[in-house]
C-alpha cells in the first residue's frame, strides 16, 4: 500500500486554495507538538498565540499594524514571483525606503514645513526602494546575473548604510549616544485612524495597493504578460512580450512597495530611525506572497494570518517566556508545509491497490 | 624571517580561515548543483550546522563530536529540502528560501541559552616537519583539522567529479535527467545523496564559523556567506578548482575589513564591511556577462523538477 502520486490532468483549483488553509492546520499542530517539547503547555500557548491578541480592539490594531508591510511588500513580490523575477532583496529596499523617507523627515525636522512633509517622505521613501530594486534589475538584464544573489547581497549593503547613518552623521545629538536618529516632528507621522491604538492611515495605503495589484494581475494586459512570462516564457517570447521590460517592472513595482513599507514604518509606529527598522518583514513577505497564493487577496488574508504569528510571538514571549525565536521557526515551518502539500495541487494520491485493480 | 614576511604570512593565515567555511559550502553545493538540484539553502544548513556543532561542542567537551553533529544537522535540515523538492516536486527556489528561513529561526531557538558562551577554539595540528618550513609552514602545515579536510575536499571532490565512474553518472544526471532516467539511474536517489552531502559540507563551514573562525554562537552568525557560497559556484563555473581560487579571493576581501584600520583608512567600518557584498555581486556580474560561458558550463537541468511518471 505504498501511496504513489499521478498527475492530474488539470490543476486543481479547489486545492489551490485548500492548500493554505491544510498548511496552517499542520503548521499549528506541530507547533504545538513543539511546545509540549519544549516543555510548555500546549493548548494554552497556542491560546495565548492565536486567541488571546484578537480579544482586545489594541491586538486587533496592532494585527493590523504588522500585516500593512506585508501585504505591501508581498503584493510587489508577487508580482515578480509570478513572472519568474525573484526579487528576495525587500528587507534591503524596505531599509533603503526607510531612510529615504526617514532623511526627509530629518531635514525638515524643527522647520514646521506643515502637510508637505508627509507625502514627500512617502514618495521618497517610495523612490528608494524603486532605485535600490533597479540595481538588480539593471544588472540582471544587462549582464544577466542572477537577481536571487544580487537582490539578497544588496540587503546587507543597505542594513550597513543604515546602521552607519544612525551611529554616525544622523544620530540624535541629544539622544545620549544611543545609535537613533531624532524623534520625528509630529508633521513627519502617519495619522492614527483608531485612537488609542497605533493603527494609522498605513493600512488604507496597503489595501489600495492590493485592489490596484489585483485590478492590474486580472484585468491589465500588463498582468497577462507577466502571467504569460511565468507560465511559458517561450509563448511570452512568440507574443513579442519584452523579458527585459518586465523583469524592470516587476522588480521595481516590488522595489517601490518595499521602499514604501519602509517609509510606513518609520513614519508609523517608529517614529525614528534606528539600526533595525523591521524584524524581517521583507523575508517573511516572500512566506506571505505564497501563503496567499500570489493573488492580492490571498496575500492580504497571509499577511494578517502571519502578522498573528508576529504579536502572538511578543505576548508570548512576555506572558509564556517562550523565545522570540519561535516566530522564525514557525515562519519557516508554515512555508514548509505549505510547499508540501502544495503538491495535492498539481497531483493526486494514488495507492498500489487501486493501480492494481485498474490494470 | 624578517617582520614582513610574518606579517604577510599572518594576513595570509587570516585569509585561509575567512575562506575555509566558503569552502566547505561552496564545494558542497557544486556537487548539488552537478546533480541538477538548485539549494538556496545553504544559509540556512550552515547555521544549522554552526548552532548544532557549537551546542554539541560545549556540552560534551568535544569538538570532535561537535564537527560530527554539525555534520549531521546539515544532512538533516537538507533532507527536508530533499523530501519536499524530489519527493514532492515542489520548487527549488521557493523551497531553498523556505530552508534558510527556517534555518535562521531554528538556530535562534536552539543556540538561545549558549549566546554569550566563549568556547576553546579547535586545536592546531602542527604537521611534524613541514610545519617548521617557512611560509608555507605556517600556511599550509600549521592548522585546524577543518582546514585540513577542506583542502583535501578540493581535490576528493575534483577527483569524484570528473575521474570516477559515479561522478560521471551524477553529471549526466544534472544534465538530462529524463535520459539518465532512461538509461536506468535512479534519478531520484542520486539527487537526494547530493542534497545530503550539501547539507553536510554546508554544516562543516557553519561548524567551522562557530568553533574556529569566532569561536562562540551568534545569532545569524554567518551574515550572508552561505549566500555568498552560492554566488562562488557561479563565479567558479561549477568546477572544484575554480570554487578554491574564488574562495581564498573572497577570504582576502573579507579580511581587508580587519587591516584597514590598522593601515590608518579613515573609513567607517560599515563601508568597509560592505565590501565581500559588493565583491560577490561585482563577480557574479563578471561571469555571467558572458552567457555562453555559463550555458557550457551550468548543468543543464539545474532547477528543473523530475518526475519519473510524468
Amino acid at each position: 500500500m505504498w501511496p504513489r502520486l499521478e498527475p492530474r490532468g488539470e490543476t486543481s483549483r479547489l486545492m489551490l486554495w485548500l492548500t493554505p488553509l491544510i498548511a496552517v492546520v499542520v503548521t499549528v499542530a506541530v507547533g504545538a507538538a513543539l511546545f509540549a517539547v519544549l516543555g510548555f503547555a500546549p493548548l494554552a500557548t497556542l491560546y495565548a498565540f492565536f486567541v488571546e491578541p484578537l480579544t482586545t480592539g489594541y491586538g486587533i490594531a496592532e494585527v493590523a499594524v504588522k500585516a500593512t508591510p506585508l501585504a505591501l511588500i508581498a503584493v510587489g513580490l508577487a508580482l515578480g514571483y509570478r513572472a519568474n523575477v525573484w526579487n528576495i532583496g525587500a528587507e534591503g529596499q524596505l531599509t533603503i525606503g526607510a531612510i529615504c523617507g526617514g532623511g526627509v523627515a530629518l531635514a525638515f525636522w524643527g522647520e514646521d514645513a506643515g502637510a508637505i512633509v508627509l507625502p514627500l517622505m512617502l514618495v521618497a521613501g517610495t523612490l528608494g526602494g524603486m532605485a535600490w530594486a533597479a540595481i538588480p534589475a539593471f544588472l540582471r538584464t544587462r549582464f544577466n546575473a542572477n537577481e536571487i544573489l544580487t537582490s539578497l547581497m544588496l540587503v546587507y549593503v543597505a542594513t550597513l548604510l543604515l546602521n552607519y547613518l544612525v551611529h554616525g552623521p544622523w544620530r540624535d545629538p541629544e539622544g545620549y549616544n544611543f545609535p537613533q536618529s531624532r524623534l520625528f516632528g509630529p508633521e513627519a507621522t502617519l495619522p492614527i485612524i483608531w485612537e488609542g491604538t497605533r493603527l494609522h492611515i498605513g493600512i488604507l495605503i496597503a489595501l489600495a495597493v492590493a485592489v490596484g495589484g489585483w485590478v492590474l494581475l486580472a484585468r491589465g494586459h500588463l498582468g497577462y504578460q507577466i502571467k504569460v512570462l511565468g507560465l511559458a516564457p517561450r509563448a511570452a517570447r512568440y507574443a513579442g512580450f519584452s523579458r527585459d521590460r518586465l523583469i524592470w517592472l516587476t522588480m521595481i513595482g516590488s522595489g517601490a512597495l518595499a521602499g514604501l513599507a519602509g517609509v510606513i514604518e518609520v513614519a508609523g509606529p517608529l517614529g525614528q530611525l534606528m539600526p533595525s527598522v523591521s524584524p524581517g518583514y521583507g523575508f517573511t513577505a516572500i512566506i506571505v506572497a505564497f501563503l496567499g497564493r500570489l493573488h492580492p487577496a490571498g496575500i492580504v488574508g497571509a499577511a494578517v494570518l502571519v502578522a498573528l504569528s508576529y504579536i502572538r510571538g511578543e505576548t508570548a514571549q512576555i506572558t509564556l517566556r517562550v523565545p522570540l525565536a519561535v516566530v522564525g521557526v514557525f515562519q519557516g515551518l508554515l512555508l514548509f508545509v505549505l510547499l508540501a502539500v502544495d503538491v495535492l495541487v498539481r497531483y493526486r494520491i494514488r495507492f498500489r491497490a487501486d493501480e492494481a485493480a485498474a490494470a | 624571517m624578517n617582520a614582513e614576511l610574518a606579517t604577510l604570512v599572518a594576513i595570509l593565515g587570516t585569509v585561509m580561515t575567512a575562506a575555509t567555511p566558503l569552502l566547505f559550502a561552496a564545494l558542497g553545493e557544486v556537487v548539488t548543483e552537478k546533480s541538477g538540484v538548485l539549494n538556496l539553502g545553504v544559509e540556512g544548513m550552515m547555521l544549522a550546522g554552526a548552532v548544532v556543532g557549537f551546542v554539541v561542542a560545549a556540552s560534551t567537551g568535544s569538538s570532535t563530536l561537535g564537527v560530527i553533529a554539525a555534520a549531521g544537522a546539515g544532512v538533516a535540515i537538507s533532507l527536508v529540502f530533499g523530501a519536499l523538492t524530489l519527493g514532492l516536486f515542489a520548487n527549488q527556489v521557493a523551497t531553498g528560501l523556505a530552508l534558510t528561513l527556517f534555518g535562521v529561526g531554528l538556530s535562534a531557538l536552539v543556540g538561545r541559552s549558549f549566546v554569550g558562551f566563549a568556547l576553546a577554539p579547535l586545536p592546531r595540528l602542527d604537521i611534524p616537519g613541514l610545519s617548521d618550513l617557512p611560509v608555507v609552514g605556517p600556511l599550509l602545515f600549521a592548522n585546524d583539522a577543518l582546514t585540513y579536510l577542506a583542502l583535501a575536499m578540493v581535490a576528493v571532490v575534483h577527483y569524484f567529479l570528473f575521474h570516477t565512474r559515479a561522478g560521471l553518472v551524477l553529471r549526466a544526471v544534472g544534465e538530462s535527467h529524463d535520459a539518465a532516467h532512461a538509461v536506468g539511474y535512479p534519478v531520484i536517489r542520486i539527487r537526494l545523496c547530493e542534497v545530503m552531502f550539501g547539507g553536510a559540507m554546508a554544516g562543516l563551514g557553519g561548524v567551522y564559523l562557530s568553533l574556529v573562525y569566532t569561536p562562540m554562537w551568534v545569532e545569524n552568525m554567518t551574515a550572508g556567506r552561505g549566500w555568498i557560497a552560492l554566488a562562488l559556484v557561479m563565479f567558479a563555473t561549477w568546477r572544484p578548482l575554480n570554487v578554491l581560487v574564488g574562495a581564498y579571493l573572497f577570504g582576502g576581501v573579507t579580511i581587508i575589513q580587519l587591516y584597514a584600520q590598522g593601515l590608518g583608512i579613515a573609513v567607517p567600518s560599515q563601508f568597509m564591511s560592505m565590501l565581500p557584498y559588493l565583491a560577490t555581486i561585482f563577480v557574479l556580474v563578471l561571469i555571467s556577462r558572458d552567457k555562453v560561458r555559463i550555458r557550457l558550463n551550468a548543468p543543464a537541468c539545474i532547477g528543473k523538477t523530475f518526475n519519473p511518471a510524468a
